[in-house]
């Protein structure tokens, strides 16, 4: 304790001032480390050979193509809901904003099976929602497509949420009151002035969301199950094909990594200000 | 300030490290002394009846201690085969067991320790009045199905084909739990898994039994594995799940014994 307290501002002058601190860099060096090496392991153990067949396989396109569809459906859905939830979050003060907030972070918490189960007891057929259109509509939502993007928007809402509010506390509040004193009401006021300065904010939202969707497996293991091709995510196929083909297994996970840096990497680039 | 912080950070992940550290180093050599420590690795339909067995075995050997890791059997050979600590493992097929003596995982060659064949489960009551494996294919029906790379799932998948029933099932679960829990959820309205597991659960559910699942039993192989840290603690528990005591649990519980 005392040597750090004492040495440090003895040796300042000496030192450039640039200079990173080993008791920094080191742990940096081994968190990247501990981060990069199982992508490493995935690559080290791919079956390249026979990749192209692997590839062509039908399973394989049929689980990416439900995986992207439902994680875009599930990030409209998010921001749909989200981006308004942030601003009432943001910008109206009610009792109770506190409790709101933290409920709204819960599903980041919850293990992601737990969030599936509750949502069968709401959604499924016997639950509180569920079982009123079913009875209603003729409308069952485990075991469909339709519940895979629920599953999705549940785990991964609270990410745009976040994000969001985020953007709106960060936002220059004088830009909304002077459209305010020129007349605008709230609602011109949010889509004229608050949605463009906010944008990059709701566009990272969006972006960590979709891939928390595209990811997701707990929650829609659980409530909308397993069938190739109406509910077999990627990640699902994955954990599958570890049962038996790890090879397998290894190919589909190259190709969620793949989809999913590309992706990111292009959007961040595009829209998502990194300062 | 941050010099602080820093270093309470470091701290703290120094004493998670280590404390992670001793608990890997706790474990190991207890296992490896023979402390009479086995760790079972079992296929999802024995949870009951091996959960039982593993009180029984302690209670007649004090200083034993028995722990289950209890899940399909295609995922418990692929951690056995990555190298995960188990000294005993109990598949609920002889192909998923091939996996792990095909790896040179296996002390021994694996003995049966007992058949089980699928039923149907309906919620209590039958409220749809299923007979067979035919009424599974009416159109409306919800069926859970495992998925066919677990044994459940590739012994339904016979059963299906013997009977040339063609149905397209809501879900493919991971393992016969799965599929249980999904009728006892009311989420589906039946679900193929095995007698014992339906036995297990029958203050909520009903089974049906149907004649073409006698065509797609299941034999359930146990084996002692090579890096078993205490190998005869392990094979007495092997020895006495296959015992008169053991049988008894097994028979009751709906198992059938091995062919002899």
């Amino acid at each position: 304790m005392s040597v750090l307290d004492t040495a440090a501002p003895a040796a300042r002058p000496a030192r450039p001032r640039h200079r990173v601190p080993l008791a920094l860099l080191v742990p940096a060096g081994l968190g990247l480390l501990f981060l990069v090496l199982p992508l490493v392991g995935l690559l080290a153990h791919a079956p390249w050979t026979t990749l192209p067949q692997r590839l062509a396989q039908p399973g394989v396109l049929t689980a990416l193509r439900l995986s992207l569809q439902t994680a875009t459906l599930a990030t409209l859905l998010c921001v749909a809901l989200g981006v308004p939830l942030a601003w009432v979050l943001a910008r109206v003060e009610f009792p109770g904003r506190r409790l709101v907030r933290a409920l709204v972070t819960v599903p980041l918490v919850l293990p992601p099976v737990v969030g599936g189960v509750a949502l069968l007891l709401v959604f499924g057929r016997r639950g509180l929602v569920g079982s009123w259109l079913d009875a209603t509509f003729g409308v069952t939502l485990p075991f469909t497509t339709a519940g895979v993007v629920l599953a999705e928007a549940f785990v991964a809402m609270p990410f745009l949420v976040i994000a969001v509010e985020g953007a709106l506390r960060g936002a220059d509040p004088r830009y909304e009151e002077a459209a305010a004193t020129l007349g605008a009401g709230r609602w011109t006021t949010f889509t004229h002035v608050t949605l463009p300065l906010i944008a990059p904010g709701v566009a990272a939202g969006a972006v960590l969301c979709w891939a928390r969707a595209l990811g997701e497996f707990g929650a829609t293991i659980t409530f909308a199950g397993n069938y190739p091709g109406r509910t077999q995510t990627m990640p699902l196929a994955v954990y599958l094909a570890l049962e038996t083909d790890l090879p397998a297994a290894i190919v589909l996970s190259l190709i969620l990594l793949t989809v999913s840096v590309a992706i990111l990497a292009g959007l961040r680039d595009r829209w998502v200000g990194v300062p | 300030m941050t010099v602080r912080w820093i270093r309470a950070a470091l701290a703290g992940v120094a004493a998670l490290t280590l404390g992670l550290a001793g608990c890997g180093g706790g474990d190991e050599p207890a296992g490896k002394a023979g402390g009479g420590r086995v760790t079972v690795f079992a296929a999802a339909s024995l949870t009951e009846t091996f959960t039982r067995l593993g009180r029984d075995f302690e209670a007649a050997r004090p200083g034993t201690a028995v722990t289950f890791n209890f899940a399909g059997s295609s995922a418990l050979a692929n951690q056995i085969t990555q190298g995960a600590p188990a000294d005993v493992f109990a598949a609920a097929s002889p192909a998923t067991m091939k996996t792990v003596t095909d790896a040179g995982e296996a002390a021994e060659s694996p003995v049966t320790l007992a058949r089980n064949q699928l039923v149907i489960a309906v919620p209590r009551g039958n409220p749809q009045r299923v007979t067979g494996l035919a009424d599974l294919t009416r159109s409306g029906m919800k069926v859970a199905l495992c998925a066919e790379q677990v044994p459940c799932g590739a012994a339904a998948r016979k059963a299906l084909d013997a009977a040339g029933a063609r149905l397209t099932p809501a879900t493919l679960e991971q393992d016969v739990k799965g599929a249980l829990a999904k009728v006892k959820l009311g989420e589906v309205d039946t679900a193929l898994v095995y007698r014992t597991d339906a036995r297990a659960a029958a203050s909520e559910l009903d089974a049906v039994e149907f004649p073409e699942s006698a065509g797609a039993i299941n034999d359930y192989p146990i084996v002692v594995l090579k890096r078993a840290g205490a190998p005869d603690t392990a094979r007495a528990f092997v020895d006495y799940v296959r015992s008169d005591a053991g049988r008894a649990v097994l028979t009751a519980a709906g198992f059938q014994p091995p062919q002899a």
